[in-house]
């Protein structure tokens, strides 16, 4: 019992000090709590089964993710536990001298552990739970559904998740703890306060020498990434920089440790005024015996801020882009004149019926099977796409065919490129609202948005390569491809079209009709009740006499492009909040614990008369300096490694990069800015005297 | 003769209403410039507690404190560490530089909060750093200098920036016999130049070098003593005689 009433009063005591801690611990487990929860909060959302579908596959991959999360809450806590233990050596020194048995100081260990580990719980679980119901907003508006009414939501699950997971952890501390006591020495424990600063200075010329040739591999480092990024063929070739980048960052902060200093104190009269040599030595000799954590700690940022701002970019980026590729509610095609190529359709698996009787429009088609969609739609246009045997992708190559081959082996050169007359193509344009066109007879245009491809064709656009369509001989208007596209989609995917003048090409040509219109109805439950009617002409007996066309409509494209952005994003989220948290909370304690060993020197300060505010000032600035230079080079490395995440998710486009770095900026504001204010102040009281 | 500092009828308790501790009761002294003066006393006489109400660290419970004509006890906040900062020097027992810092910022330190300009507080350090004797450790670090060197660079940190007065709390306490006699040759040497000390001490030789010592029991003055013509040797045996008439526990200190 005796016992037990001195553990509740060490953490009574400890709740101030080390309020960081246990703020972690709660946002750790109601970040847990609230990701594990995601869920339970669709269930009174307004969505379709393939939505609901998308939710599930989100649950199973958050939960994955939140095994990795625990690892990393797991060493957090072991790590602040292990390192608050540290500054208790006094504490357990004077149990032991009073005949206290090791095995006790270890149940009074495991009874705080249990205590905290409860405490935290029931506070971070409350927290979860709150925090949400606010999410239920987040994730409405991540799937565009409609809150069709607002409940409060407990998730029995999550919340037995999170209690498990996290007993799981506090049980390994716990380990932790009693292995550490067993094995101190009592001489040790008593001696461990009592120990003088050595500042052991670094010969300048190697810190200058180190510092130099950092900068040289971290640039190298840089170059590979976004300039060189095609030299890394294979997934593991990335490490290359990735080590070089970390070995790097590890040398700036150790040669800056020594630099700093020396460079301060060459500034005379900068290092001579009011308390900045006191800030300069304070900061040199922290740094000097941080260099290993500040390092893992930049780097950890640098990774979070990748995540969080790749996600964004990716999320933002498909959501702008349906905007951008679906302009109208449907888009369908009929192939015409399929038995032009009788042999290739045969072996895509199309009937001869299907083949033969290919020549009506996609109105046409659904008049046969008695469908009225005209009446469906508010305006519309249909427009035709020709082909021709003798304009095939190699052709429109001209005489860069082999280079181009060389390189894109994988490509298929002999495809017949789709045609478009100019008029056709300025319809579907003011349709879309993109750009329109017009052409010279002896002019042509290739459109297209895949950037790959647009790549590839502008090389032969460069060359002013000219095509022959039936006896006229074109030259291309512009020098590269122009953007445009006619199939809606949720991503770039236009390989190219070549717009040519009305009369150079006749019907003998067609090869598929296009249909493109809006609604008249704007209401969703009335737009997917018209589409299901479509889905289910797959059941008409037609179907193997005449090919129903193909459809693109908004409505699908929007579905499933809402649940994978959503999915992104969460899991960026979850992450790197995390990993924010985590480092930043290291560099709390170890801050806090600074604070609390140097509180003698802060009193020498006050002895000798220095202002209140001038002492506050230097803390401010030594406190803000720690936090800051990790930040500023993981800021750096993230300008970088942006670059390089966006090259490779090329695909999802990456036109919504500011407002996703911003988005970031703030989060991680919020966070780092808030445990520097914390810190800041709980290290204010800590160093004020205690009369 | 002006008085730099004047003590008038000072009170300390400490403790609730139902157990009142007097550590101060009624005391009042005046230094003049340019003295040396030692106060002594057994632990618990109330010694430190008044060097603490004299250095504004403590608040009096009543009485009055004139430095320079100036009450100090009516000081508030800022103009308290404006006051300590310009006025005082400090000399203390555990020696309080910082250890991050080298003897010559630690000096430069004290300068630098008053906002001395640069330029000036190189030839500041030069000039009393040779009346010191320390210009050999001016850029070593605390944990590289002796005890005596350590309170020898406390004493010109205290003394750089020409304080009205300076305070020294036990300042041979962990120093050993050859250091102590050092440090307070120094000391003598300072009083020559004008500087005015007040001393803390429980040890007899320590005390000898003073030119007046007070002698304080259970808060009160118990006597004075001039060192007048005497040499440093008599004033030691003046100083023995009164230590026995105080009686017991200072005894032990010798």
């Amino acid at each position: 019992m005796m016992l037990c009433k001195l553990s509740l009063k060490n953490i009574r005591k400890s709740i101030k000090d080390y309020a960081i801690y246990f703020f972690t611990l709660i946002l750790g487990i109601a970040i847990f709590y609230v990701f594990n929860a995601l869920d339970s909060q669709t269930v009174m959302m307004d969505v379709s089964t393939s939505t609901q579908e998308l939710i599930k596959l989100m649950m199973t991959i958050l939960s994955g993710v939140s095994v990795f999360v625990s690892f990393i809450l797991g060493f957090l806590i072991i790590y602040a536990s292990r390192f608050l233990m540290k500054r208790r050596n006094k504490e357990f020194g004077i149990y032991l001298t009073l005949g206290m048995s090791k095995r006790k100081i270890s149940f009074i260990l495991f009874l705080e552990t249990l205590f905290i580990g409860i405490l935290s719980l029931i506070v971070g679980l409350g927290i979860g739970v709150l925090m949400s119901q606010l999410m239920s907003l987040v994730v409405a508006n991540m799937f565009e559904a409609n809150l069709t009414k607002f409940a409060f939501i407990f998730s029995p699950k999550a919340c037995f998740k999170t209690i498990i997971y996290f007993s799981i952890m506090y049980l390994i501390v716990m380990i932790f703890n009693t292995i550490s006591v067993s094995k101190c020495k009592l001489i040790d424990l008593l001696n461990s306060a009592k120990k003088s600063e050595e500042v052991k200075l670094k010969n300048p010329y190697l810190c200058i020498i180190i510092f130099i040739g950092a900068i040289i591999i971290l640039g190298r480092a840089y170059f590979i990434v976004t300039h060189d990024f095609l030299s890394l063929r294979e997934a593991q070739d990335i490490l290359v920089p990735i080590i070089m980048g970390s070995v790097a960052t590890f040398l700036i902060f150790w040669s800056l440790s020594g630099l700093i200093l020396r460079i301060g104190q060459s500034l005379k009269k900068y290092y001579y005024r009011g308390l900045n040599s006191f800030i300069f030595r304070e900061f040199s000799s922290k740094i000097n015996t941080t260099v290993l954590s500040t390092t893992v700690i930049c780097l950890m940022l640098f990774v979070t801020i990748c995540l969080l701002s790749s996600c964004f970019t990716i999320k933002n980026s498909m959501n702008e882009n349906i905007k951008k590729l679906t302009p109208v509610d449907a888009q369908f095609s009929s192939l015409v004149n399929m038995e032009k190529h009788y042999d290739a359709f045969k072996r895509y698996g199309y009937t001869d019926n299907q083949i033969k009787n290919s020549h009506y429009s996609v109105l046409e088609t659904f008049t046969l099977y008695d469908f009225d969609y005209k009446n469906y739609l508010k305006n519309y246009i249909e427009v035709n796409t020709y082909s021709l045997p003798s304009l095939t992708f190699k052709d429109t190559l001209g005489s860069n065919y082999e280079a181009i081959k060389a390189k894109n082996s994988f490509l298929t050169f002999d495809d017949e490129q789709d045609i478009m007359k100019i008029s056709d193509y300025n319809k579907v344009a003011k349709l879309y609202g993109i750009p329109e066109y017009s052409l010279k007879e002896d002019e042509y245009i290739i459109v297209a948005d895949f950037k790959s491809m647009v790549e590839i064709r502008n090389i032969a656009l460069k060359n002013k390569e000219t095509i022959n369509i039936l006896g006229h001989t074109l030259k291309p208007k512009y020098q590269e491809c122009q953007d445009g596209f006619l199939e809606i989609a949720s991503q770039h995917i236009n390989t190219g079209i070549i717009l040519v003048s009305d009369d150079i090409i006749s019907d003998d040509y067609l090869y598929a009709n296009y249909l493109m219109g809006n609604y008249k109805t704007t209401k969703e439950k009335e737009i997917r009740e018209i589409e299901n009617k479509i889905n289910s002409l797959t059941s008409n007996p037609l179907v193997n006499d005449y090919l129903l066309p193909f459809g693109n409509t908004k409505l699908d494209i929007k579905e499933a492009t809402v649940g994978l952005s959503a999915m992104v994003t969460f899991i960026g989220l979850y992450l790197g909040i995390i990993f924010l948290v985590s480092c930043v909370a290291i560099l709390a304690l170890k801050e806090l614990s600074e604070s609390s060993d140097n509180k003698s020197r802060y009193q020498v300060l006050r002895k000798i008369g220095t202002d209140e505010k001038m002492i506050n000032k230097a803390l401010f600035w030594q406190i803000a300096i720690f936090f800051l230079l990790p930040l500023v080079l993981a800021l750096i490395h993230s300008i970088f490694g942006i670059k390089f995440a966006l090259s490779v998710l090329e695909v999802f486009g990456n036109e919504e990069l500011l407002s996703s770095i911003i988005i970031t900026m703030i989060i991680l504001v919020i966070i780092y800015g808030g445990y520097f204010l914390i810190t800041y102040y709980c290290s204010k009281n800590i160093i004020k005297e205690r009369n | 003769m002006e008085n730099v500092l004047k003590v008038q009828n000072i009170e300390k308790y400490y403790g609730s209403r139902s157990s009142l501790t007097k550590a101060i009761d009624d005391l009042s002294f005046e230094v003049e410039k340019g003295e040396f003066v030692a106060i002594m006393g057994a632990s618990g006489s109330g010694k430190t507690t008044l060097l603490n109400c004299i250095s504004t660290i403590d608040k009096v419970t009543s009485g009055h404190i004139y430095v320079d004509g100036i009450d100090i006890t009516k000081l508030k906040g800022n103009d308290l560490n404006k006051f300590r900062r310009e006025e005082l020097g400090f000399i203390f027992q555990n020696f309080n530089l910082l250890d991050t810092l080298t003897a010559y910022e630690n000096i430069a330190l004290a300068l630098s909060i008053q906002n001395v300009s640069p330029a000036l507080i190189d030839a500041k350090i030069k000039k009393v750093a040779n009346d010191l004797d320390i210009k050999d450790v001016l850029h070593k670090y605390p944990y590289q200098m002796s005890g005596g060197q350590i309170q020898r660079v406390a004493s010109a940190r205290a003394i750089v920036t020409l304080p009205k007065l300076v305070l020294a709390d036990e300042p041979t306490g962990a120093l050993d016999s050859k250091a102590a006699k050092m440090l307070l040759e120094k000391f003598n040497y300072l009083d020559e130049q004008g500087a005015t000390i007040l001393m803390v001490t429980h040890d007899a030789f320590t005390a000898s070098y003073a030119r007046r010592v007070i002698f304080i029991k259970d808060g009160k003055i118990f006597k004075e003593i001039h060192k007048g013509t005497d040499t440093r040797k008599e004033f030691f045996d003046k100083i023995i005689d009164v230590v026995t008439l105080l009686g017991g526990d200072l005894n032990d200190a010798l």
